[in-house]
């Protein structure tokens, strides 16, 4: 890049670029000294217990708080009306998608607070404020309140029946949106050209994201200067201010102050305008009260967005060799009661145009029909909707595969985008800058000894185990986002980034950035990008986030952006650092501008034997006495808002291997291996981190969680970490991650794709078809998520072939089953 | 109706006054102010809440405030001494064993039992017992691997030595 010239090769600099330098923020959080917003004491706070709707779908007929409100220790309790006479507005949908017909999608209000209907289990009913947290409670079982039941639906395809309950007035036949993308004609044209069509019904299961640490809000309202501060564990501030000021509270937002310091982790589900949000605002100021609420874990269960939740038919036209001619998708994605704030982009623009994937398919065409239904509302989670489109295009190209005798990396090789193609326009519009997917491919059949299956599902058999090995190529429209293509698509919302470098006298250097750390080390890494780039001690190095009183502007973490975006505008405000530096250091010098050069921290003349370093470059920004002041302000503090020109494409192949248990259902993991994509990495330590993370994600929801709504009563019947299976340490092995970076992305200057979701992506798909592959050689060839030991044992009953039993003297060595495939760890 | 406990936290003695339904998480978070200990869940399934009770972990949600009466508890925060972080803490760190930290302290505890309580840890024993503890962010590869390392410096007993240069920064 332009003025930041530099000799040296990526990773040289100590704590620089490409080093897995020990994060700066784990001894706070190894030393019980972490910041969270539970964690916060406000003096004369009071406590907020949420009433919830015990009912699916019901009218409220009356609602009688007079006993609650006389309680021990109560404050107020708050209810729809009061909501509706303070003249405050409903929580809004940052996307709106367009029909088929051009028409826009639906959007019934959603309140805080339910008015006169509850449209799922957990919507909120009242607000209890009081002295404890007990005497919130107590007060809660002390208001009455009458329903009057009515019929609920809990599924997708259920709520577009003719006859199914009405869950919007203004949403007939349930539907938020008919969405199309791709050339039908076109699509329509392969298909009939076909020489096999293979056919496909899956369901992405509803799960729910279970950042370790609960959402929890704590609000203060300042009645001298009308002014609210909002303490909130939240992914992305500036969005929740933003919407929190323009939709809801209706007041300019330099009233409010978002603040979010450390928050435990997000996975998207932290990114969206919650109910609670608005509701302890609103509290704040009616009770003249700073107020506190944190979600119980059940809570977290019915008022956290849901994740996925599509039930998708699929169809792949290929020629005889296997070449992918046509791909057809048909999905109904299941929006929950509301619109959640990103909820209509989820199952459309984030997941539909991924589905060329790493393939030349030629004619693609997706519909997607967004339906209302009486359960808690769905929105982003890790991958957020890339999962889905990445899930239907694997599980068809090995169903395909196995319908036409061909092999599943041999297939998949013939199809995939040759590097030398890039870069590559897909016909649902993604442009890949750059990738080169046969490598990854092939390092990762290579590492996971794809040749030598065949022997090991002979030993498995021997020892009566089912052994299947699954792939998944996977890649993924990240560092979001383009603000332009945002617009076009029907986004309400810009997609650049804010980045400050501001040095300080003495010479160190703080960062301001509107992306969020939730786990992801920023911390460390953007400190690394100010030393390699400026040659500043890393030490010296400090960030600022999650504070919209200290920070420009931010579009927060979400979508893998804060190094592809959130970084390149730290990049680009140093490039701007350097240039004002090195006119200082020119009048200083007494030499032309172009004739400074800056490396390493040092600004020199070309020359002369004349040097100053960066620091004393910044201590005579602030006392300018010998300095340009007819050319230029004092100060070394720049910022940069950085827009960025395309996605970015992450892409890499993951492999799984397992075990299966006929006798008993269970799936043993055997080995994860991954190669991967992300351009240039900035930190491997964090990298692997998330790719491992990822991974867990992904093979939680192939093997283990799952949501399940009675669909009678439209009760969630996994409401606690007692009934729905969160991945531990022992249903994991260790991961086998690689990567290589001899593509790096061409059109941000840190040359990163990003890698947050990566995992989440590819990792359930390879699990299934591990699953499938295992399940295949008995004649099972179908299973949806999750493949749990029931599940599994109950699908191999229709087996069409006999099932394995250990031979006898394979069981006498079958004893170290439960090793996990550690020897080939990173 | 408050009962009165008394009890030794971090090598202070505490007394306080506790209603009878007042858990040990609760207490430690809201009564003593020490919030390092997180709560992650309502049915003890996450172990976020776990802290030594006279030397063994137990989830401090399991308990009430009154049962810890004339015990001696060990928290997150009374981890480190002398400046320097516990050989398991020094682990998390070096091996990125934490992400957004919120499972750690947790983690942590579970884990100083482990390596003080057992030998010949490898990675499938770990892997069991470290079940009771929830991580949503690491995917564990990273906490086993930091585990091993710290049980290896119990084993080879030079806990002190190895970890000198790890000198705190707060
Ligand atoms: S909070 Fe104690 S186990 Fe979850
Ligand atoms: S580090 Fe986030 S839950 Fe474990």
């Amino acid at each position: 890049m332009g003025t930041m010239t530099s000799k040296r090769e990526s990773g040289t600099v100590p704590n620089g670029i490409g080093r897995s330098v020990k994060r700066t923020e784990d001894a706070r959080f190894l030393l019980g000294k972490g910041r969270y917003t539970d964690d916060l004491r406000i003096p004369g706070q009071a406590y907020i217990y949420v009433v919830r709707s015990p009912h699916a779908h019901a009218n409220i007929t009356s609602l009688d708080a007079s006993e609650a409100k006389s309680a021990s220790g109560v404050v107020d309790v708050l209810i729809g009306s009061d909501y509706l006479d303070d003249g405050l507005g409903t929580l809004p949908c940052i996307w709106q998608v367009r029909n088929k017909n051009g028409s826009v999608m639906a959007e019934p209000a959603r309140y805080p607070v339910a008015v006169d209907r509850v449209r799922y289990v957990g919507d909120a009913v009242a607000v209890v404020i009081a002295e404890t947290l007990d005497q919130a409670k107590d007060a809660a079982d002390l208001i009455v309140v009458e329903y009057e039941p009515l019929a609920a639906v809990v599924a997708g395809p259920d709520a577009i029946m003719p006859q199914a309950p009405i869950v919007h007035n203004d949403a007939p036949g349930n539907l938020c949106f008919d969405w199309e993308i791709g050339n039908r004609a076109a699509t329509e044209d392969a298909f009939s050209r076909a020489h096999h069509i293979t056919r496909l019904d899956v369901i992405n299961s509803r799960i729910v994201p279970n950042p370790m640490e609960p959402r929890s809000v704590v609000a203060i309202y300042d009645d001298i200067a009308d002014e609210y501060t909002l303490h909130t564990s939240t992914q992305n501030p500036h969005l929740v201010r933003s919407l929190l000021c323009k939709s809801v509270l209706r007041i300019p937002e330099h009233k409010v102050r978002v603040v979010s310091a450390d928050v435990g982790g997000g996975f998207g589900v932290k990114c969206h305008l919650y109910p609670e949000e608005v509701l302890l605002t609103w509290a704040a100021r009616r009770c003249g009260r700073p107020v506190r609420w944190t979600a119980d874990r059940s809570e977290t269960f019915l008022s956290d967005a849901h994740a996925r939740d599509h039930v998708t038919h699929g169809e792949l036209a290929l020629d005889s060799d296997g070449t992918f001619l046509g791909l057809r998708v048909s999905t109904v994605a299941n929006l929950g009661a509301y619109l959640s704030t990103w909820s209509a982009s989820i199952p459309t623009y984030a997941s539909a145009p991924n589905l060329a994937g790493q393939y030349t398919t030629p004619a693609i065409y997706a519909e997607v029909k967004g339906v209302f239904t009486n359960t808690v509302p769905v929105d982003a989670y890790r991958g957020a909707g890339r999962p889905e489109a990445n899930y239907i295009v694997e599980r068809l190209i090995d169903a395909a595969a196995r319908e036409m005798g061909l092999d599943r990396v041999e297939i998949r090789r013939r199809n995939l985008v040759p590097s030398a193609a890039m870069p590559y326009a897909t016909p649902l519009g993604p442009v890949y800058d750059s990738g080169d997917f046969r490598k990854c491919l092939d390092m990762a059949a290579g590492n996971a000894d794809y040749e030598g299956l065949a022997e090991r599902k002979q030993d498995a058999l021997r020892r009566g185990k089912l052994l299947g090995l699954g792939v998944s190529c996977y890649i993924e429209a990240c560092g979001v986002s383009p603000s332009r293509a945002n617009g076009i698509s029907g986004g309400r919302i810009g997609g650049f980034e804010m980045a400050e470098i501001r040095f300080n006298p003495d010479g160190s250097a703080t960062v301001f950035s509107g992306t969020h750390s939730h786990g992801q080390g920023h911390e460390t890494v953007f400190a690394q990008i100010v030393t390699d780039k400026l040659g500043v001690p890393f030490e010296s190095v400090m960030l600022v986030q999650g504070d919209t009183a200290r920070i420009a502007f931010g579009h927060g973490t979400v979508g893998s952006r804060s190094a592809a975006v959130g970084g390149s505008a730290i990049v680009v405000a140093g490039e701007r650092i350097v240039a004002k530096g090195k006119r200082i250091a020119a009048h200083i010098m007494e030499v032309d501008v172009e004739d400074v050069h800056f490396e390493d921290g040092e600004f020199r003349s070309r020359g002369t034997n004349k040097v100053m370093t960066i620091a004393e470059i910044a201590h005579a920004a602030y006392l300018p006495i010998n300095y340009p002041l007819d050319q230029m302000d004092p100060g070394l503090d720049e910022i940069c808002f950085y827009d960025p020109t395309n996605f970015t494409f992450p892409n890499g192949t993951q492999i799984c291997e397992l075990e299966i248990d006929p006798q008993t259902g269970h799936v043993e993991l055997k080995r994860f291996v991954v190669a991967d994509d992300f351009g240039r990495i900035l930190n491997p330590m964090i990298v692997h981190g998330q790719v491992h993370g990822g991974i867990a994600q992904g093979v939680g929801q192939a093997l283990l969680e799952t949501v399940v709504y009675d669909a009678d009563s439209g009760q969630l019947l996994t409401g606690s970490f007692m009934d729905y299976a969160m991945p531990r340490s022992c249903d994991l092995p260790s991961f086998e991650v690689s990567y290589h970076e001899d593509s790096p992305c061409t059109h941000n200057p840190l040359g990163v794709k990003g890698c947050g979701e990566a995992g989440t992506i590819g990792a359930a798909t390879a699990v299934m078809n591990a699953v499938l592959d295992a399940m295949s050689s008995v004649g099972v060839d179908h299973m949806d998520m999750p493949a749990s030991p029931s599940r599994v044992w109950r699908a191999l009953r229709a087996a069409t072939s006999k099932l394995p039993r250990p031979t006898a003297s394979a069981s006498a060595t079958a004893g170290n089953g439960n090793q996990v495939g550690n020897a080939h760890g990173e | 109706m408050a009962n009165k406990v008394s009890l030794t936290v971090n090598g202070r003695s505490v007394q306080r006054e506790v209603e009878p339904r007042t858990l040990l998480a609760t207490f430690l978070r809201e009564h003593l102010g020490m919030t390092g200990t997180h709560i992650g869940c309502d049915t003890s399934q996450c172990g976020c809440c776990t802290v030594l009770v006279d030397g063994d972990a137990v989830k401090s949600c399991t308990m009430f405030a009154f049962q810890a009466n004339g015990t001696s508890i060990t928290t997150i925060e009374g981890l480190a001494s002398d400046g320097r972080m516990h050989p398991v803490q020094a682990a998390f760190q070096e091996h990125h064993g934490l992400q957004c930290g919120f499972c750690t302290s947790g983690m942590v505890m579970s884990i100083v039992e482990l390596v003080e309580k057992y030998d010949g840890l490898d990675e499938a024993s770990v892997r069991e017992l470290l079940d009771g503890n929830i991580c949503r962010c690491t995917g564990y590869h990273n906490i086993v691997k930091a585990t091993l390392a710290a049980a290896d410096v119990y084993r080879s007993g030079s806990a002190a030595a190895t970890h000198t240069d790890t000198l705190l920064r707060s």
